[in-house]
């Protein structure tokens, strides 16, 4: 495996002078099973060779004989930090395709929800860059408001990390007044925790020497690499998907999109901080939108597309006609249009992309994920290259690689 | 004022004329094909205009069709103008005897590991490419698996051990 990556020295040389490190697949400092075959010199790193597939599951392969509801659940396990994103963004591919317009009120809850996860995965992303920094303490807080969230999932669809939330068109059934309770609740106790979370990094001595000009890419060069989201805008590129291409009436709200100038781990991190604020800007926004939707519009939770939604479950047990749908739903077996769709949402670590090629049989003929991870993670030896080895510990929990948006 | 997609295929068809083809707008992303060997001069050309610079590679993936005799494989670029915000999809085809397509990654660094998954997964050989090797499957695999002549494992097959496979 690691001759050719080996250094060539000259002829009559006496021993080899560097170093060969595996970092991974296991190692604590991943977060996720891929491996780093390093070439060091002392500390410093010469080069890189990566290796990813270690969990490859053929999501594009298995979702070539599913039909549109049961790809739901392959996009959870994408990035597992913030799988309602991608719920929504696969719903909202299919609806592209199918021709469903959604009620405002559903594009405000999917709004609610996907700024939750984008809060859920950017926390999961700094507190993580604490510990590699030596601050196990403040992931070990955050934590217990990540569960917050995650109790306003299990509200909304019953599950916590893999939700395979919503349908297409809207939403399984109406938020209940629970779920919108403890949304407050997270409201009205997350500021403060994600203040004290930025007080404890964002000045901190210690912390921005080691994070400070360690991990740094160019925007030339991250436009050059495709990179999106956060990691794009932490070097001085204002592309958001929510603003350039909006879906889910994201146009409805008012936001902005924090950028860095130097592209590195500190810029990387603290533009996912400000994400945090805007996404609980964003939250607040959507949530007063909701309640201001009375009488019968209130309780509007899903397009009317009765092609493609659910029936109510109630009548699946008791009507034929609502059993013969949900079968033939379920099954995939209702008329869907011939065509190809791109659609994009902005997940948690950047553009995650849905390549659907439909040739109006039953399931996709073909369809690609876009993961923001895979694309990015290629610039990590240009990135590392250089530096020592602590920093590119840093530099691989500062990107915010997830392994499930890595090998899809 | 935005890149309207009449503009780019007007562009487009100034620079390359008829070779151009299968012109598509549909759910209003301008999607068209070049013949593979023009591949590079269009990815360059929509580069380096000034008036339609389309810098950012945002995905590059294949597609089989093996009933397109002599054009089975599909190589697709999604391009994306991020000043003017304008999205376009352009395609090339292979023959499934000599898949050889030129390389994006000079262009964009980007398209490395791009189209090292292609290769991986539908054996696309990418001319140029500095190390086209497979990125996700292990490298002792010796098929591409998302060829469509490889089904999908028959969910009613009874040979396996239930009690092994859980169900």
């Amino acid at each position: 495996m690691s001759d050719h990556i080996n250094i060539k020295l000259p002829e009559g040389s006496i021993e080899k002078q560097t170093t060969t490190l595996n970092l991974g697949p296991t190692h604590p400092a991943t977060h996720g099973v891929f491996q780093n075959i390093l070439e060091l010199d002392g500390e410093r790193i010469i080069k890189t060779e990566s290796t990813v597939g270690y969990i490859h599951r053929a999501f594009e392969k298995i979702a070539e004989r599913r039909p549109l509801y049961q790809i739901t659940t392959l996009t959870d396990r994408l990035n597992y930090c913030s799988s309602p994103i991608n719920n929504m963004g696969w719903h909202l591919t299919c609806e592209k395709l199918l021709g469903v317009k959604t009620p405002k009120r559903v594009d405000y809850l999917r709004v609610i929800i996907m700024e939750l996860a984008r809060i859920s995965d950017h926390l999961i992303c700094n507190s993580i860059v604490g510990v590699d920094t030596g601050a196990y303490t403040g992931f070990l807080y955050v934590m217990q408001y990540r569960e917050l969230i995650y109790e306003i999932y299990e509200e909304v669809c019953g599950s916590r990390l893999t939700t395979n939330m919503g349908r297409i068109g809207g939403f399984e059934r109406n938020f209940s007044d629970t779920a919108f309770l403890k949304l407050e609740k997270f409201l009205a106790e997350y500021p403060k925790v994600q203040q004290e979370l930025e007080d404890l990094f964002a000045r901190n001595r210690i912390f921005v020497e080691r994070t400070k000009g360690t991990g740094a890419i160019s925007a030339e060069r991250a436009l050059n690499y495709s990179f999106t989201g956060p990691n794009l805008r932490a070097a001085g590129v204002d592309y958001d998907v929510r603003v350039h291409s909006p879906y889910s009436s994201y146009e409805d709200f008012d936001f902005i999109i924090p950028v860095g100038t130097s592209g590195d781990n500190y810029d990387r991190f603290m533009v996912r901080n400000s994400e945090i604020w805007e996404s609980l800007s964003i939250i607040r926004q959507a949530y007063q939108k909701v309640q201001n939707f009375k009488g019968a519009e209130a309780d509007v939770y899903h397009a009317d597309a009765p092609e493609y939604y659910l029936p109510e479950k109630g009548d699946v047990y008791t009507k034929m006609e609502a059993l013969i749908w949900h079968f033939k739903i379920v099954m995939g077996e209702t008329e869907s249009p011939s065509g190809e769709v791109y659609m994009s949402v902005e997940g948690g670590n950047g553009e995650l992309g849905f390549y659907l090629i439909s040739d109006g049989g039953r399931t996709p003929y073909r369809l690609h994920f876009r993961r923001p991870c895979f694309i990015y993670y290629q610039a990590y030896e240009e990135i590392v290259r250089g530096s020592m080895l602590s920093d590119a510990i840093i530099t691989l929990s500062s990107m915010n690689l997830i392994a499930g948006e890595m090998d899809a | 004022m935005p890149l309207a997609n009449d503009v780019v295929k007007a562009k487009l068809l100034d620079q390359f004329g008829e070779v151009l083809t299968e012109w598509d707008e549909q759910y209003g992303m301008l999607s068209f094909t070049a013949p593979r060997e023009l591949n590079l001069k269009v990815l360059n050309f929509l580069y380096d205009s000034n008036e339609l610079s389309f810098k950012f590679l945002t995905d590059l993936t294949g597609v089989h069709y093996p009933d397109r005799k002599g054009e089975e494989f599909c190589v697709v670029y999604h391009l994306h103008n991020l000043v003017e915000n304008a999205r376009v999809r352009f395609k090339v085809y292979a023959p499934v005897e000599t898949p050889d397509i030129y390389t994006a990654s000079g262009l964009f660094s980007g398209a490395n590991w791009m189209e090292r998954e292609t290769y991986d997964f539908y054996g696309i050989n990418f001319v140029g490419h500095p190390n086209l090797k497979r990125v996700l499957n292990v490298d002792e695999m010796d098929y591409f698996p998302m060829r469509k002549e490889f089904p999908l494992e028959d969910q009613t097959r009874v040979d396996k051990d239930d009690e092994m496979f859980g169900r």
